[in-house]
């Protein structure tokens, strides 16, 4: 049992930090880690991803013929650890590389594969996925957006919603309704659409947090040519699987201040020696340590080329759990002053106000706690599915 | 990143559990919850001094195997997933260890070798009334080589042959080191929750006792050896609760209640998928604790505190909601649950109770923050 790298993993992890000395700012020591979706500069996050992928970097995993490094899960964990040391402006490749452009690689047609994945992987197209609609978010085989054969072409009407990086997008995958008269998983199908289409309106929400990071995308009468549908007519839920499946292995950090924080935030306060906020200080410290463990041991089965097991499926109910919690006596902790959301006023700039605000979002985006909870117990324990009373019914009659 | 237990160990632990679950189930556990005369399961003790098992992470050059913490951890799981009815905690967590921690080469040479083969069952014995193990409030005194006070409760004390003994000792503490068949020493057993293990107050009346370790140490030497203890029965502690889990998960398919498995129901989903999380969490902790155990490293302070509150909280946990997901007839006695419910307490304040270690995590925390 011990932590280091094998001898070709310490090979790797140097190459992979000499680049990144070469092209990027270490991140100063004392940065207090961001909370919630970073600023960024599109065009420097453009110009560093097309560094990367000239270098092999970009898409570790890939195979070499598509640019990619032939690399493995391990490699792309360790690359993802040394790059996050540095002032790396990365983002809004994350959801196309990781997602939609293997979707596309894994039904669309060599004429797709020749036209997107290029410019994807080097940064000069960015795509978004369309899944999730106002009334369907956890269940989201329950979409109504329309998709309706025209010709050679498909009309799609209806809105998507919390789509991320929408506004900055090229092109995305998105999820119809093809069939209303089959039960609802069985009539779905994915198309690769133009986000600059006439018919597209990108329109950012205003989130409970105040920013507005994300968006809803309206489609009225959007033509899709066929030649732009990923999978068969029908197919499209299969399709959405995969594209899920491949979401980036969660390797990143802590998304806020931890008990490292609070405890710096005590301890200035002279708030350190209270008892009950001692034994949660413990109870905390207990949490990140079992998230950051759980993960070594995930990364423990990739560096033996194994599949990690379903360990892997609890840390986002514990973090966005724990960093609420955190946050929350955080600002109590700060009385009537913890109100104070102002950087300039407010103790530690503000990081425990901002993540208390944002944490919400973070305990429903991407799955629930309560559908993280239905993985877990379904998948893992192997309990019976939740009550599907919709599954056999066309969806029409829904 | 090599964050797991090698080829060999997993083996061990494999080993040891199809010993347990063949020899040791939980109608070898009842044996002794049913008789109140029975100290522990003789026939099961016998086996595992045969395999060697005490001796897992004693030196060979004191009659042990010779092998390590970690090996020594993988057999911990098992004997915490059978809620083994018999004294190796007491007699290899605490008692070997405190004397592997403090012990000089003449003591070590005699009694280690008598406890890797059998002959020797150890305890510890620090508390002497509610609250938690405090040096400074010890009444049993240690002066001129003769031990005298009362310790309650000893877990294991009826049987044990040996104990390691807290003791004021001068203006400070010592840990001693006493035999428990002499004219010195009374015992009687004393009636716990926990049945299975069974526990004594022992009195001393100017019993030969030798010191362990230096005059004054007691204290320190006291929590190296707790530290040392949480972590193996972190593991013990996992494996009771996995055990939980799989009860619950297995009883949540089979029980229908209005037409349907009663685990279809996310009001028990939601509360397995909890139980699931933090055995996880615990297990990872508990890995840690193992790693910093068997390096020596200088983060074993945190790491078994940090194993120690997860296991705790994690068997606790399981344990209670596995009756509750029983429902009724998780409130019977012929129904496993509550000889689950029984042990994670035992173990959740043997060693001292989760809020004493969440204060010593937060110490550590403040030492390393201040380094």
């Amino acid at each position: 049992m011990n932590f280091d790298d094998t001898p070709e993993e310490a090979a790797f992890r140097a190459e992979a930090h000499a680049f990144l000395t070469q092209h990027l700012e270490p991140r100063k020591a004392n940065a207090i880690r961001s909370r919630g979706p970073r600023k960024l500069t599109l065009e420097k996050a453009k110009a560093w991803q097309k560094v990367k992928a000239d270098n092999q970097f970009a898409q570790i995993t890939w195979p070499k013929e598509i640019g990619g490094r032939g690399g493995t899960s391990m490699q792309q964990v360790i690359w993802n650890q040394a790059e996050a040391k540095f002032d790396a402006p990365t983002g809004p490749f994350a959801i196309g590389l990781g997602m939609c452009v293997p979707t596309v690689i894994a039904f669309g047609s060599d004429a797709h594969k020749a036209r997107f994945v290029q410019p994807a992987l080097h940064g000069e197209e960015i795509w978004c996925q369309l899944f999730s609609e106002p009334s369907a978010g956890s269940d989201v085989a329950g979409l109504k957006m329309k998709a309706v054969k025209d010709g050679d072409d498909w009309v799609i009407n209806g809105q998507k919603v919390w789509t991320t990086g929408a506004q900055f997008s090229d092109y995305g995958i998105v999820l119809t309704r093809t069939d209303p008269s089959v039960p609802k998983h069985k009539g779905l199908t994915m198309f690769i659409v133009d986000m600059k289409a006439p018919g597209v309106e990108v329109r950012p929400i205003h989130q409970a947090s105040g920013g507005r990071e994300f968006n809803e995308v309206y489609f009225t009468d959007v033509r899709i040519p066929d030649s732009d549908r990923l999978g068969d007519p029908g197919m499209g839920w299969k399709v959405a699987l995969v594209t899920l499946m491949n979401e980036r292995l969660a390797v990143g950090g802590s998304p806020g201040p931890d008990w490292q924080e609070i405890m710096d935030y005590a301890r200035d306060a002279g708030t350190l020696s209270n008892a009950a906020f001692r034994e949660k200080l413990a109870d905390w410290y207990v949490a990140a340590q079992g998230y950051k463990l759980t993960k070594f041991r995930t990364q423990t089965a990739l560096s033996r080329g194994e599949t990690p097991g379903p360990e892997n499926s609890i840390g986002k109910i514990i973090t966005a759990n724990h960093l609420q919690d955190i946050c929350n006596s955080a600002v109590e902790m700060q009385d009537h002053y913890g109100l104070i959301v102002d950087k300039d006023k407010a103790p530690a700039d503000a990081i425990f106000q901002e993540s208390l605000m944002w944490a919400p979002g973070l305990r429903i985006a991407g799955g629930t706690d309560e559908i993280l909870k239905n993985i877990i117990a379904e998948r893992v324990l192997g309990l019976p599915q939740d009550v599907r009373v919709d599954k056999d019914k066309p969806f029409s009659e829904l | 990143m090599n964050f797991d237990f090698s080829d060999d160990q997993k083996f061990l632990r494999e080993e040891a559990r199809k010993f347990l679950s063949a020899k040791c189930t939980t109608a070898e556990v009842r044996a002794v919850l049913d008789d109140e005369a029975m100290s522990h399961n003789e026939d099961v003790w016998k086996q595992i001094v045969e395999m060697g098992w005490l001796g897992t992470a004693i030196a060979e050059e004191h009659g042990g195997l010779g092998l390590g913490m970690l090996e020594l951890c993988v057999i911990a799981e098992e004997l915490g997933r059978a809620l083994a009815p018999v004294p190796f905690a007491s007699t290899v967590y605490f008692f070997a260890e405190a004397l592997k921690l403090a012990g000089s080469d003449a003591q070590n040479s005699a009694i280690l070798p008598k406890v890797a083969d059998g002959s020797v069952i150890g305890c510890i014995a620090a508390s002497e009334g509610p609250g938690a193990v405090e040096a400074g409030k010890l009444t049993t005194e240690f002066k001129d080589g003769k031990l005298s006070g009362t310790k309650i409760p000893v877990t294991d004390g009826d049987v044990a042959t040996h104990a390691v003994v807290l003791a004021k000792d001068g203006a400070g503490s010592s840990l001693v080191l006493v035999a428990l068949d002499q004219a010195g020493v009374t015992h009687s057993s004393i009636e716990t929750i926990e049945p299975t293990r069974s526990h004594a107050e022992i009195v001393f009346d100017g019993a030969e006792a030798e010191r362990l370790g230096a005059q004054g140490d007691g204290d320190s030497l006291y929590a190296e050896t707790m530290n040392r203890a949480a972590v193996l029965l972190a593991f013990e502690q996992t494996g009771g609760a996995s055990v939980c889990l799989d009860m619950a998960t297995e009883y949540a398919k089979e029980r229908h209640a209005f037409g349907r498995p009663i685990g279809g129901n996310q009001a028990i989903k939601h509360k397995l998928a909890e139980m699931y999380v933090k055995n996880e969490v615990a297990r990872s902790n508990a890995y840690y604790g193992a790693w910093a155990l068997s390096t020596d490293a200088a983060e074993l302070p945190e790491a078994a505190a940090a194993a120690r509150i997860a296991a705790s909280e994690a068997f606790w946990f399981a344990s209670k909601e596995n009756i509750q997901t029983h429902g009724g007839m998780g409130f019977t006695w012929e129904v496993d649950c509550h000889l689950y419910y029984r042990r994670a307490k035992l173990l959740a304040v043997q060693a001292g109770a989760p809020a004493i270690w969440k204060e010593k995590l937060v110490r550590a925390l403040e030492t390393r923050n201040a380094a």
